[in-house]
């Protein structure tokens, strides 16, 4: 047997030999291994809860694959609240004739990816519908984290506060758009996928101000900084020369014509903090790897509330819009 | 010193050199003894301005007034509807370039059409076309063609590649129009108060500079045919601004890296085996103009789906929508600002009119570059 | 439409096709409409998967040079001015 077969979510003999050979092997804790009909939990704190839904095309990409983000995605959103992740569930929509070797590949990778925080998966369900009825695999994930530094918001932003991003930007969708079929564009480019807890826990540690956190993700930067300014009803202030972004993105931006404020990240986060703990959370982010490239981007005024302004170097400025229809190329 | 390619985008890209320019294009039109109106022909160049703000270095006494150089803007709804009409023909695959397929008709647009299950792609090079025909034999591979003279040669490189390959199922829906002939029906008009040209830079890299010559006789303008970046831009400015100020007016060139007097010569040969003018074309919003279009020559009309499937289409011109001003900003005769829609049932999710959709559209460019 | 970049060739094949660079991101582009030879190391402006032309690197490296020059101008008018500056203002003491 190489492929998944509709037999294979049928609840019968071959999903159970899925589920241990394959789930259980990979994921293996106590509360999933009990195989109860939900997972029994003992959580004395304040909680943070999510979830998410993953359907990336391709499947595999550089830097990661659907299972990788499908654990850091989930993790990344409860780190943003401050929360150290716990729980996590995973529910898989497997489209019938999907690779065995494919999916294998990508539950090593989830669990792979779960190692790099405190998660774990405590409970799952598989599927698998007809040919044509999902693109190969989705996955969806939930979490429950335990809230360690509470008072996180996108509403907490005030003027004076420092702007920062924990890398360059725009690397995921480029890399994913990049390895989309029929685009024929290739090159240095590695999608930022990465689970975050780790920087963030510093950055706990470290005694700063935490206004607000947040990843990144659909809509990239652009979206982030615009929803914040709404949610606090601040101006964000942005110099554009100090937005990192990579050759190779930038060469894909200038190729399609598309922003790099407007493409998804997996692994970067936005942070906004009081101006004179600016130095300090950059120094602690520059001391790891995920996260050297962090900058100093902007700050919040009080200039034009509800908006997000670009600076150029050369004195003009304009307004960052919310990032808008089907990133199409705009090669007219 | 040898070139290296950041110095091509960065050394025209450079903070302190548009600062420059900007304090002398400021000195040296104090001498202007009328304001300076330019028409940026070109929607690369809307974009540009907007996207760097450029519009905020320059004195009061100098004004852009955004040209018809935006080939998805300018395709009237009868045309769109064309693409809708093919697209749902049996057995056929539309292919198009980028925007296009946002753009409304009087039918929705090809993205409303391709949700509702019609085979509609969007390519990156009109190449992929040949592929899409070689690879469905059994269907007609419809590649709906737009763009100035820019993209003209690509087209007719598509043409080209199909005869030689023996490939019968490709047709042709050419939509492309020429520069000269729009900015005469603009100027002939008389109410756009045009002074001055920035000509058009990757357009003028196939057709050479040769063909803005007529201009100055005719209008007494003067033209800096410039490049896309923004020091390619300011520095076009103040070519102008000098013309003005020693009371000359001729083409000039400040995209002298990349545009000739002759253009590129094998281009203009291609399109010439391949097309032919059309009598008519009609603008969205300037109305018709002859000879402003091209389409494939007689030899070739076995290839050209506007011939073929002439059944299917209609060709009855159809009015823009009430509230969209489109037309009149195309004829440079509004702002994007002066719109009643702009930003409100206007916008690049919702557009009412071409100029919100594309990103060289002058109600696209203000939108998303809007200045503080 | 009219989005064009440079780039520079790293690759030609037998079939007239050239692998382009962009900063770090390569693709394939025909030269099938090129007048003149292309190279390995030209720069070609490509515009929806076709070479246009090539970059005259000598009128580039003009206009950069031309940039310079008013900015060196720019600075001397500004050196000069806060000179003349200072002498007013040692005139008035």
């Amino acid at each position: 047997m190489t492929h998944i077969q509709l037999s294979h979510g049928g609840g019968g003999e071959e999903m159970n030999r899925l589920i241990h050979s394959l789930f259980f092997e990979a994921f293996g804790n106590e509360t999933l291994l009990q195989s109860e009909d939900a997972a029994a939990l003992h959580i004395k704190s304040p909680i943070a809860f999510t979830t998410d839904g993953f359907t990336v095309s391709p499947l595999f990409f550089e830097g990661g694959d659907i299972g990788k983000i499908a654990i850091a995605g989930t993790v990344n959103d409860l780190a943003m609240m401050g929360a150290r992740p716990l729980y996590l569930s995973a529910a898989f929509i497997i489209e019938e004739g999907l690779a065995l070797e494919d999916l294998r590949r990508i539950v090593a990778s989830m669990s792979a990816e779960l190692a790099r925080s405190s998660a774990r998966i405590v409970c799952g369900d598989t599927k698998v519908v007809p040919k044509g009825a999902c693109d190969k695999l989705f996955i969806t994930t939930s979490g429950i984290g335990e809230i360690v530094y509470g008072g996180i918001s996108a509403h907490r932003l005030c003027a004076g506060d420092a702007i920062i991003v924990s890398r360059d930007i725009g690397a995921h969708g480029a890399t994913v758009l990049a390895a989309r079929e029929g685009i024929g564009i290739w090159g240095d480019l590695r999608s930022d996928c990465a689970t975050l807890w780790g920087a963030v826990a510093a950055l706990l540690e470290g005694a700063l101000s935490i206004h607000a956190l947040r990843d990144a993700t659909r809509g990239g930067l652009a979206a982030v900084l615009n929803e914040w300014a709404v949610a606090s009803n601040v101006c964000i202030e942005l110099e554009e020369e100090a937005i990192p972004i990579s050759g190779p993105v930038r060469g894909l931006c200038e190729l399609l014509g598309f922003e790099a404020t407007d493409f998804a990240n997996e692994g970067t986060f936005v942070l906004a903090l009081p101006k004179a703990q600016a130095p300090r959370a950059l120094e602690i982010l520059r001391a790891m790897e995920l996260t050297c490239n962090a900058a100093l981007i902007g700050e919040v005024s009080q200039k034009r509330p509800g908006r997000v302004i670009l600076k150029s170097p050369w004195g003009s400025s304009r307004y960052l819009e919310l990032p808008k229809g089907e990133l199409l190329p705009r090669i007219c | 010193m040898s070139l290296q390619l950041r110095d091509l985008y960065e050394g025209f890209r450079d903070a302190e050199v548009i600062k420059a320019l900007s304090k002398r294009i400021t000195q040296e039109s104090e001498a202007l003894r009328e304001p300076l109106h330019v028409m940026e022909v070109c929607g690369g160049h809307t974009h540009t301005i907007m996207k760097y703000g450029l519009k905020q270095l320059l004195p009061q006494n100098i004004r852009f007034i955004h040209g018809p150089g935006c080939p998805v803007c300018i395709m009237p709804k009868e045309r769109i509807d064309h693409a809708i009409d093919l697209s749902r023909m049996e057995d056929a695959i539309l292919c198009t370039l980028g925007d296009m397929i946002r753009v409304p008709g009087s039918k929705g647009s090809l993205a409303e059409e391709r949700a509702a299950g019609r085979d509609i792609r969007p390519l990156y090079t009109p190449l992929d076309a040949l592929k899409i025909a070689r690879e469905n034999p059994h269907k007609k591979v419809i590649f709906f063609a737009i763009g100035f003279e820019t993209t003209t040669p690509m087209s007719a490189a598509l043409l080209d590649a199909a005869i030689k390959a023996g490939v019968e199922n490709l047709f042709l829906h050419a939509n492309h129009v020429l520069v000269p002939p729009a900015v005469d029906a603009i100027m002939a008009d008389g109410r756009a108060k045009v002074n001055a040209f920035i000509g058009p830079s990757h357009v003028s890299v196939i057709t050479g500079s040769k063909i803005y010559e007529p201009l100055p006789i005719r209008y007494g303008t003067p033209v800096a045919v410039s490049g896309f970046e923004p020091v390619d831009v300011m520095e076009g400015i103040l070519m102008l601004v000098r013309q003005k100020n020693e009371a000359r007016c001729a083409v000039e060139v400040q995209y002298t890296r990349a545009v000739s007097r002759e253009g590129n010569t094998k281009a203009q040969a291609l399109i010439e085996r391949y097309m032919e003018p059309r009598a008519h074309f009609r603008w969205r919003g300037i109305g018709d103009i002859p000879h402003s279009a091209l389409r494939l020559r007689e030899a070739y009309a076995h290839y050209d789906a506007e011939r073929v499937f002439a059944e299917h289409l209609g060709n009855e011109p159809i009015d823009d929508h009430k509230l969209c001003i489109c037309g009149t900003i195309l004829k440079g005769l509004a702002s994007p600002k002066e719109c009643k829609v702009f930003g409100t049932a206007c916008t690049p999710s919702t557009p009412l009119g071409s100029c919100m959709v594309s990103s060289e559209g002058a109600c696209n460019a203000y939108f998303r570059f809007a200045e503080v | 439409m009219c989005l064009s970049i440079p780039s520079k060739v790293v690759e030609i094949d037998e079939h007239n096709v050239a692998t382009v660079d962009t900063m770090g991101i390569k693709r394939q582009v025909s030269l099938d409409l090129m007048r003149d030879e292309v190279g390995i190391g030209d720069y070609v402006l490509i515009h929806v998967g076709f070479a246009m032309n090539k970059i005259d690197e000598e009128d580039a490296l003009a206009s950069l040079a031309v940039y310079k020059e008013i900015l060196e101008a720019m600075d001397e008018e500004e050196r000069r001015r806060s000179i003349e500056a200072d002498d007013a203002c040692e005139g008035r003491a």
